[in-house]
């Protein structure tokens, strides 16, 4: 038998179009990433064609260059992990106090939250530099307080408070059910909060808190305008080292945006997929 | 007026608040034209940001595999890599190699200023975040609804026009918010590359009369409340925009 044709153009009649939309299966395989070290390279030998031929091509210089840039980059992930770690633990402690029975605990923490969140990164790092003093005298002993350290404290308020964000968020996610049942069964908020609530909390805030470290890890180089020898800093050194050749710009910061890609986006795959994972089936 | 700037004249000499911007009709020129950039700036960059991302969201709906792959491959670019280091890239790196054009004075100058870089470069960053909440949004809206909309004869563009972009900006404008609130506290950024911002003329300010301290907290409060204005009016906004039973 043939397919009945319908010779109509209003909707109804047609038959059924197989969906464009719905699953959106772009994947980018992390060699992808070896595109941007391809423009990289491209880049270096399309602007050593113009350049002086006595000059050492782009690339050269930048494989030259790369052990200390590699070298500043080692010093960002260690800010940035740094600064997660005290931002986490404060910001947990924010984040609880948040949901404390205490008004005041409540509205301090809630405050506390908000002003670290909405000021830009870059602000908060200009006033842990410019308004901690360069070293802390306790008692007999004098505590230095180099640049870094400074940095890793500037970087590490606006973590806490969106950590503080995350703790709360998690723990007004989870259905109020399981408060009332661990109540019924006699457990004190205290061991509700740590025994019944957290533990599920920690799957939900996963997720948000990778997130956050990618882009904690992206604003480290903003470490690099108040002076602390970061990747970008070091960047900029090696750039007048070579007399300001106009041709390394491009390479250069082609090689930093590599660096920071091939870190960040594995993590950010792999949020994606513990969401997936860890999404409730509706 | 005069008055109320001879006040902060006199807390200075009285207990040493320095606040230079309130009485020194100078400082108070640059503090205003800094705060008037950064809203010009976070104006333009949001207008471009979302005309990209509605670019993004319609090319990536794209049957042809590869304009997909470009799209998936900026919005990724983008987004996992600093905009400190974007804006350094635009400005440093493609800036130098554009050609130079004849300035005023007789001399050379780039083609693009900081400024110009610095709309670019950000656009481009808050867009390819704008691409991905874009394409939720279309995808939020239930197929029935467009299936209806289709059973009573309306055509595809009407659909798009009068269906699909009223429920999509419904389910987006959260994340928009929020997209917004990132790239006003992004503008600081500009700093970097000599824009002259409210961080940029706070610094001058402070050069000028040693007062970081004072600065600093104003700075903050400045930027707290800037935030906080705009959070607030998003916020009236998605609930004046809300459809009982529609979204949660």
């Amino acid at each position: 038998m043939n397919k009945p044709e319908y010779k109509t153009d209003l909707p109804v009649m047609l038959p059924p179009k197989a969906g464009v939309n719905g699953s959106f299966d772009f994947n980018l395989k992390p060699w992808h990433g070896l595109f941007l070290l391809g423009i990289c390279v491209l880049t270096s030998t399309a602007a050593y064609t113009q350049a002086d031929p006595v000059k050492a091509p782009p690339f050269e210089v930048l494989l030259r260059w790369m052990p200390l840039l590699l070298k500043g980059f080692m010093f960002n992930l260690i800010i940035s992990v740094s600064a997660m770690g005290i931002g986490t633990l404060v910001g947990a402690a924010l984040g609880l106090g948040q949901i404390s029975l205490h008004p005041w605990l409540r509205k301090v923490s809630w405050f506390v939250t908000q002003f670290f969140r909405n000021s830009p990164w870059l602000v908060l790092l200009f006033f842990a530099m410019f308004l901690l003093p360069f070293e802390l005298k306790i008692g007999g002993y004098t505590i230095p307080l180099p640049d870094w350290l400074k940095a890793i404290i500037g970087l590490s308020l606006p973590v806490m408070a969106n950590v503080s964000e995350i703790v709360r968020g998690a723990i007004a996610s989870l259905p109020s059910g399981q408060w009332e049942a661990a109540e019924s069964l006699a457990f004190t908020r205290t061991q509700v909060l740590w025994r019944i609530i957290l533990p599920q909390c920690v799957k939900r805030m996963l997720p948000p808190w990778m997130n956050l470290y990618s882009i904690l890890t992206m604003a480290t180089v903003l470490a690099s305008i108040v002076g602390v020898s970061e990747v970008m800093t070091l960047t900029g050194q090696a750039l007048s080292a070579e007399d300001g050749r106009t041709d390394l710009l491009l390479p250069f910061y082609s090689f930093i945006l590599f660096l920071f890609f091939i870190y960040c986006y594995p993590i950010a795959r792999w949020t994606v997929y513990l969401e997936q994972k860890f999404a409730v089936k509706t | 007026m005069e008055a109320f700037f001879e006040w902060f004249k006199w807390l200075y000499d009285d207990t040493g608040i320095n606040l230079p911007f309130m009485y020194d009709s100078y400082d108070r020129g640059r503090m205003i034209n800094g705060f008037f950039m950064t809203i010009k700036l976070s104006v333009l960059c949001l207008i471009f940001s979302i005309i990209i991302g509605m670019i993004g969201a319609w090319l990536q709906a794209s049957p042809l595999k590869w304009t997909r792959r470009f799209v998936g491959g900026y919005i990724q670019l983008f987004r996992n890599t600093p905009p400190l280091v974007q804006l350094y890239f635009f400005y440093f790196a493609i800036g130098t190699m554009l050609p130079k054009v004849a300035s005023d004075y007789g001399g050379e100058q780039p083609m693009l200023g900081g400024f110009a870089w610095a709309v670019i470069s950000l656009s481009f960053f808050a867009g390819a975040f704008n691409v991905e909440i874009f394409r939720s949004g279309i995808e939020a809206v239930p197929n029935s609804t467009i299936e209806a909309a289709k059973a009573l004869g309306f055509s595809r563009l009407q659909i798009y026009k009068d269906i699909t972009l009223p429920l999509a900006f419904r389910v987006v404008l959260p994340a928009l918010a929020n997209n917004l609130v990132n790239l006003v506290k992004t503008t600081t950024l500009a700093y970097a590359i000599a824009v002259p911002e409210m961080l940029y003329e706070a610094n001058q300010i402070w050069s000028d009369n040693v007062n970081v301290t004072e600065m600093m907290i104003f700075m903050l409060l400045a930027y707290f409340l800037l935030v906080g204005v705009l959070v607030w009016a998003m916020n009236r906004w998605e609930r004046s925009l809300k459809i009982p039973g529609y979204g949660a």
